[in-house]
């Protein structure tokens, strides 16, 4: 951990203000916004981010936690904590995939801590990234290489991968959000603007050092969840190699409207598959119209893993990935709508 | 829970709560990192990112403007200041002969290249990072090579101890049915939550170390050799430990280090490495692989046994765990083969961990035995009880007790084995298969050299002191029964003093040796007081005068004779002269060698454990038995493993201290279950180098992977395996859970897996 400097924001004006001088991505930016602190802090003291100055956000918890639901849907504010969205009661009952995204995430502790725009934009856990000994990591020096590829890549992705990285989006609840076709609301210099959740995250391609669209200053104030007819059929599978604490090997989130056993709509997104939170459309296209039988189910996930490419210790993640993926929409199949 | 006989006033094999547990539980208890010393420097080290080669440059100039930093030790300042020293595994005392610091060589990933000391832990880490090291880097080797079998060496035949009988091969070719399979177990470390910290303070020549220590005299004998000082003037002081499971038995290359560092500046040193340097500062468990072939005749009888491994070591040591030791004797069997070999690589030197031996070796055994029930269609149970033998059936030595069927029977009946369906992927409960498997779990009966003082007050307080150490065993616990049981005072009185090296040595607690061997010395001590007490009682003209003096106890805070007549403590203790009795033991266990007996108090106090291990006795073997019994589930399209339920009978002899013996089989079973399903330490073979170096990536299980864990205790005597008749049973309980977990799966699954650890791919 290096020397930094520390200030609380007194409003998000001046949040903004304080963290908008800066040149580069906002996540790689010299001035970083604190929220729980439980990704950045950490990452602090293993030297991989090295802000100069960090922005403490909590004091905004007032008007950026707020939790309202009503019938046009919902809206969590960005610093909501984890713990409190998860097990807020209209959460729970309309929309449980976001309540399940949030329960089955890390710790108890941490989601006492973690807010939910700390947790969507949470860091890959890549073991080469997250220790600076490692010469070649393109994520966290660019051009330097990827130690991954051809290394330990059990937990790495086998979707959106580049040439350049292929480490995993480890979370779990944009994944949910995306799977109700959630808005995120963001507040930087130039102002508002509302981008759906799935034009949040960048594909690695040649500059996986960027990681989302975010600009320089920019703050998640709130995500918007749409109340459709899918919400309430909706849950996250989260298949890993323990009980708990662990992030996911293989995630599947799905929301459905089915009639009369037959997909009305479905939406889809798969964790830790993908170098981003993934929406698998081409899934989503095979299903729509069928009846959720097994076997459209199964072609459904191969649609969704055609494009997958593997790199060794990770060769079984797309059978592992499609499995998971059957079984989230059999189980979804079986809920009250 | 078998309550285990017990003497006459009934401390030992009482269930208590471990008497540490407050301070624990409150913060209170002082672990070695805790002691508060004035002026105290941080020290922080810098680690070689490379694992073969040289260092060409270190470049300091960086880390040298960080405010607060005060000194960087590099092999350009402490060259020659550390002497080599003897490994433990080879009767001295170091975990490894590898010395860093000593030269530009890198021998391993990790390897210590400089120690910066600062005013503050953030100083010291902050230059830490800022301390740039180019290397002249070599390819490394990793480990094993990818073929299989692994290169067979040369046998030295003046170290090997391969043990065989019969001819194994032949016997095999005509063995009715046959069994032949590779297994292999990974890299495990043994991530105790407790750092492997180090603080040194100097008083003058006098050196006090404050270190996690499971072996306070080798410890500071160890550090006085390396130092070139006497031993007399280093202690070394480490009252609770955080956790060990053998990582903090030997001394490792730090602690000299530190000494050297709290020298040059006349002030307390404190180390705390970081998790992701205790992978590479201290042991861990080497990977191993194993060819195993059985075979037998149609009723199930072993007519042979073939057990050869391959065991990775560092270039320079030639360290092994040659678990044949044990599988060679746990089955009757005429023709036996054994042959261990050792892979070096660059790596840091393995050293032991909890059952070093019998974990790797006795799961690929007890894998091979559920695969040839099965090639007979027969009972795994079954086939133990077939093979079982009372003697070894290398040399026919007798076991001194053996009660592996009764724990078979016992945990069969409370897991309900008899409702088990054999067919593999018989058993499901809606989308989880379900799979029953069973193991052999057995650990050596060891025994060192100890000695205890012990002193007795009048107002019938006793205090116990001995440089053992309470590595969370709840040695303190069965220590303070055992006296309370001899002295006949309640257990409140007694105060147990461990881990430090001012008190009388102890062996290392390693080997599951330290509760029979401390414990008989204590015992030993505080009959020595209640022989004092009686002979002085029966000469003076008391209640007791004229009493045959062994016929007298101390019981309930008095000495009584078998008639009834009495007389209390304080009257029999204050006739001795002013103040407390008190006795110093020297226990030299009844089966040591002659060598042993002779040397063995000479040699502890010089820090050598000089201990008696269960396969090495004279005229018979010891050692305790385990039946192990898992239920695990795995969902038919995810693949992911859950053991929902465990049980484990044991028969270990007399149980001292049942409460917290209970919690050390509940906890090796656990680990059983990680080390079967979680554990292993991932290495980027290009390099040589560990990459899933923490707790979030080295995964281990949490409280919601165990569920039911049931331990029963099967009651044993056995007064040959030493006085008090106790058997160690530290590291009996994760050493069947590997392949018990195995077969489980196999029975659920119809696949088995023999790669350790077994994960969703391998069920795919
Ligand atoms: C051991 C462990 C296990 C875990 N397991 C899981 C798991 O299973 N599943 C899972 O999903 N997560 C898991 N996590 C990750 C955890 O959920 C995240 O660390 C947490 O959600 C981050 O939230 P935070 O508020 O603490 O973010 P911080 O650490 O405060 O911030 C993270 C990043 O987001 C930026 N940021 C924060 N708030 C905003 C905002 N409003 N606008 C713009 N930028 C912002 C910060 O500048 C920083 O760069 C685990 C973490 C740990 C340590
Ligand atoms: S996968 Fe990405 S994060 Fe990991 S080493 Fe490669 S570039 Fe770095």
């Amino acid at each position: 951990m290096r020397p930094f400097s520390y200030d609380r924001a007194h409003d998000l004006a001046s949040a903004i203000r304080a963290a908008s001088a800066q040149v580069e991505v906002q996540n790689r930016a010299p001035i970083q916004f604190l929220a729980g602190g439980t990704n950045l802090l950490d990452l602090m003291k293993i030297d991989v981010m090295r802000p100069e100055r960090l922005v403490d956000i909590n004091p905004l918890e007032d008007s950026l936690s707020e939790i309202v639901a009503d019938g046009d849907g919902l809206r969590l504010g960005g610093l909501a904590r984890m713990s409190t969205v998860a097990h807020h009661p209209d959460v729970e009952k309309n929309y449980p995939v976001l309540s399940q995204s949030l329960k089955l995430a890390a710790s108890a502790q941490l989601r006492n801590m973690a807010s939910l725009a700390g947790n969507v934009l949470q860091r890959t856990r890549c073991s080469y990234f997250r220790d600076v000994s490692w010469g070649a990591c393109n994520k966290r020096e660019p051009g330097s290489g990827c130690a991954a590829i051809g290394g330990v890549n059990r937990k790495h992705a086998v979707l959106g991968t580049s040439p350049h990285c292929i480490a995993t989006y480890p979370g779990d609840f944009a994944q949910a959000l995306i799977a109700l076709d959630a808005t995120v609301e963001i507040t930087g210099p130039k102002g508002e603007r509302r981008i759906p959740v799935h034009e949040l995250h960048r594909l690695p391609g040649d500059t996986p050092h960027i990681e989302n669209t975010l600009a320089a200053g920019e703050i998640i104030t709130a995500f918007q969840i749409p109340r459709k007819a899918w919400a309430k059929r909706s849950l996250y599978l989260k298949v890993r190699d323990r009980e708990s604490y662990e992030f996911a090997v293989a995630s599947a989130a799905v929301a459905l409207d089915l009639a009369d056993g037959v997909v009305r709509d479905v939406r889809i997104a798969l964790g830790g598959v993908a170098t981003i939170p993934w929406r698998a459309v081409a899934a989503e296209e095979v299903l729509k119209g069928k009846p959720l039988t097994e076997d459209i189910a199964r072609s459904a996930a191969e649609a969704a893993f055609e494009p997958a490419r593997t790199h060794g210790e990770n060769d079984f993640k797309p059978e592992l990935g499609r499995n998971t993926l059957v079984r989230a929409l059999l189980d979804a199949a079986k809920l009250e709508a | 829970m078998n309550a285990p006989t017990t003497f006459d006033g009934g401390m030992i094999g009482r269930p208590t709560p471990r008497i540490d547990g407050r301070l624990k539980v409150t913060g209170t208890a002082c672990y070695p990192s805790d002691f508060p010393l004035e002026d105290t420097a941080y020290a922080y080290l810098v680690t070689s990112a490379i694992a073969r080669g040289r260092i060409k440059a270190i470049h300091l100039e960086e880390a040298q403007q960080v405010e607060g930093v005060l000194d960087i030790l590099t092999y350009e300042n402490t060259k020659g200041k550390v002497r080599k020293v003897r490994a433990f595994s080879g009767g001295g005392y170091t975990s490894t002969t590898i010395m860093p610091m000593d030269s530009p060589k890198v021998w391993h990933d990790g390897q210590i290249v400089a120690v910066v000391v600062a005013e503050t832990y953030e100083a010291a880490r902050e230059a830490a990072h800022k301390v740039h090291v180019e290397y002249d880097e070599r390819k490394p080797k990793p480990g094993f090579d990818k073929r299989r079998p692994q290169p067979r060496q040369i046998s030295n035949p003046l170290s090997s101890s391969d043990p065989q009988t019969g001819d194994a091969e032949t016997a095999f070719q005509h063995a009715d049915v046959k069994v032949e399979a590779y297994y292999t177990t990974p890299t495990q470390h043994h991530n105790p939550i407790e750092l492997f910290t180090t603080t040194c303070t100097w008083s003058g020549d006098q050196l006090t170390i404050y270190e996690p220590s499971q072996f306070v005299h080798g410890l500071k004998n160890g550090v006085a050799k390396q130092l070139n000082m006497n031993p007399e003037k280093v202690r070394v002081i480490s009252p609770f430990v955080g956790g060990a499971f053998g990582s903090k038995a030997a001394l490792t290359p730090r602690t000299a280090f530190v000494a050297l560092a709290a020298k040059r500046l006349n002030r307390p040193v404190k180390l705390v490495p970081t998790r992701s340097q205790s992978f590479d500062v201290s042991t861990y468990r080497a990977e191993t692989q194993h060819l195993v072939k059985l075979g037998a005749d149609r009723n199930g009888r072993l007519t042979s046994l073939h057990h050869e491994g391959w065991e990775v070591s560092s270039r320079p040591d030639n360290y092994k765990v040659a678990g044949t030791e044990t599988t060679s004797l746990l089955y009757a069997c005429p023709n036996i083969y054994t042959k261990v070999h050792i892979v070096h690589a660059d790596r840091n030197t393995p050293g032991f961990m909890r059952s070093p031996a019998e974990v790797p070796y006795v799961y690929a055994l007890e894998s091979a035995m559920d695969e040839l029930a099965t090639a007979l269609g027969m009972d795994p149970v079954e086939l133990r009880r077939i093979n079982d033998t009372m003697v070894n059936p290398i040399d026919q030595k007798p076991y001194s007790s053996r009660a592996l069927m009764a724990c078979y029977d016992r945990a069969a009946e409370a897991f309900g084995w008899s409702k088990r369906n054999p067919e593999p992927g018989s058993m499901h409960d809606g989308d989880w298969l379900i799979g029953w498997g069973c193991a052999t779990a057995c650990y050596p009966t060891n025994v060192a050299p100890a000695q205890a003082r012990v002193t007795l007050a009048p107002n019938g307080r006793a205090r116990v002191q001995t440089a053992g150490h309470d590595i969370g065993t709840g040695a303190y616990t069965a220590i303070a029964l055992t006296a309370a049981d001899r002295l006949g005072v309640p257990l409140e009185n007694v105060n147990v003093e461990l881990g430090d090296s001012s008190l009388p040595p102890a062996p290392v607690a390693g080997g599951s040796n330290a509760t029979a061997s401390i414990c008989n010395a204590v015992a030993m001590a505080c009959d020595e007081i209640r022989e004092r007490l009686a002979q002085g009682a029966v000469h003076a003209d008391g209640q007791l005068a004229g009493a045959d003096p062994g016929d007298l106890r101390l019981s309930q805070g008095k000495l009584v004779a078998p008639d009834g007549k009495s007389e209390p403590l304080k009257e029999a203790i204050m006739r001795l002269g002013f103040g407390p009795v008190e006795a110093h033991a020297k226990y030299t266990p009844e089966i040591a060698s002659a060598p042993v007996k002779l040397m063995g108090h000479k040699l502890i106090e010089g820090g050598i454990s000089a201990m008696t291990s269960g396969s090495s006795v004279k005229d018979h073997v010891q050692y305790a038995f385990g039946a192990e019994f898992v239920e695990v589930r795995i969902h038919k399209r995810t693949r992911e493993i859950r053991v929902p339920r465990i049980v484990g009978a044991f028969a270990a002899g007399r149980i001292v201290s049942p409460t917290t013996a209970r919690s050390q089989l509940l906890g090796g079973l656990i680990w059983g279950v990680a080390s079967a399903l979680h554990e292993a330490t991932e290495i980027d073979e290009r390099v040589a180098r560990y990459v899933n170096d923490d707790l979030a990536e080295y995964l281990i299980p949490v409280c919601a992977d165990i569920k039911d864990v049931e331990v029963i205790f099967v009651p044993e005597e056995d007064h040959q395996v030493n006085a008090l008749g106790i058997k160690g049973l530290g590291e009996l309980g994760n050493v069947g859970t590997n392949a018990a977990v195995a077969n489980a799966v196999y029975h659920a699954t119809g696949r088995r897996i023999r790669d350790l650890p077994i994960r969703i791919e391998d069920l795919l």
